[in-house]
């Protein structure tokens, strides 16, 4: 709709729209806790194959981006395991 | 060959129970044999909706409890030939039945029934899960306002990590002029957010509240539009290809001018 001065305003369904888009993608994508503590010990026991790794100082988190959703890893890594690039 | 349908949503109070009602009205009338179940245990509400509330003898948690027989707690319906309705308990909670034993009742209901409709409580806790054990089939019903889509898109996902295939939409209380003035979401916008199949639109109607205080589903209403889209659905439910109703409303000569003075 037009205001009195001819400022164009948004319309409120574009609005929601908008937001809606957004929160849906964070629905869509948010775990359960649970699911959360899974992950990490998932990725520990991968990166710990390779690098000696401080189970502990793991934080894993997302991190929200205008359209886009990222998974953040943070691993405190100790020493690298002797070998572990000779496996392939 | 018969049907349960759970009529779903997530949020409360975007019209499940007058959808089932409407539905199953809807259905009867077209010739088939169906049982609307109220499967919201301690906050019953398809009795009154269907105007049948004085005729409870038994309820559902009776019949899993073993206090009545089936048929004995089943609420047959004088207006039309072949509509019954299962009631829900009201002075017990969604604990007081499990999925296992609501599966086990619908799978009965089936047996005698043409379609089984499942009126779901809001919510994803229990009361959901016992009203989708044993549905072959779902709706969701939503508004357009943002609250509500964001509940269907959650129950969407329930639905199909329990293995729902495609469960169907349903669009309720569209009110035209606010969709052609750009203030509320329209048909294709909501359903591009939630990816999902369409089964019917209903527009906001007032006569929605007076077939409610009568406790006569719009249905039976010749003039309801709302009760023209309800029976549009059942025929859809039935498998027929009905046209979506047309519900742009051309903006009046009054909006016109008030529109053309504010350029």
């Amino acid at each position: 709709m037009l205001g009195l001065f001819g400022k164009k305003e948004q319309q409120s369904k574009e609005v929601a729209k908008e937001r809606l888009r957004l929160v849906l993608m964070q629905d869509r994508l948010s775990l359960a806790p649970h699911t959360m503590e899974q992950m990490k010990d998932a990725v520990i026991v991968a990166i710990s194959r390779f690098v000696e790794i401080d189970p502990h100082g793991i934080e894993l988190s997302w991190k929200d981006s205008e359209r886009k959703r990222a998974l953040v890893a943070s691993i405190p890594v100790i020493s690298v395991k002797r070998g572990a690039s000779r496996d392939d | 060959m018969s049907e349960a349908l759970v009529i779903t949503s997530g949020k409360g109070g975007v019209g499940k129970t007058t959808t089932c009602a409407n539905l199953g009205v809807a259905l009867a009338s077209l010739g088939h044999k169906v049982v609307l179940v109220d499967a919201d245990i301690g906050l019953r509400n398809l009795d009154v909706v269907m105007g049948l509330e004085n005729r409870i003898v038994y309820d559902l948690v009776d019949v899993v409890e073993g206090f009545c027989r089936l048929r004995q707690a089943l609420v047959k319906d004088k207006r039309l030939e072949g509509l019954y309705l299962l009631p829900a308990a009201q002075t017990k909670d969604k604990t007081a039945v499990t999925p296992e034993q609501m599966r086990n009742l619908i799978n009965e209901l089936k047996e005698g029934h043409d379609y089984v409709l499942v009126d779901c409580p809001a919510g994803i806790e229990q009361g959901f899960r016992n009203a989708v054990a044993g549905a072959d089939k779902a709706i969701i019903v939503t508004t357009p306002e943002m609250s509500a889509v964001r509940d269907a898109d959650r129950i969407i996902g329930l639905l199909e990590a329990s293995g729902f295939d495609r469960p169907k939409l349903i669009i309720n209380r569209i009110k035209p002029k606010m969709v052609a003035r750009g203030d509320m979401m329209d048909i294709d916008e909501i359903i591009d957010l939630l990816a999902i199949d369409l089964i019917g639109v209903v527009p906001d109607d007032e006569y929605i509240v007076v077939s409610t205080n009568r406790g006569e589903p719009a249905v039976l209403a010749n003039s309801s539009k709302a009760g023209e889209a309800f029976r549009n659905i059942a025929r859809r439910i039935r498998g027929e290809t009905v046209p979506f109703m047309d519900l742009t409303e051309s903006e009046t000569f009054w909006e016109r001018i008030k529109k053309f003075i504010k350029l």
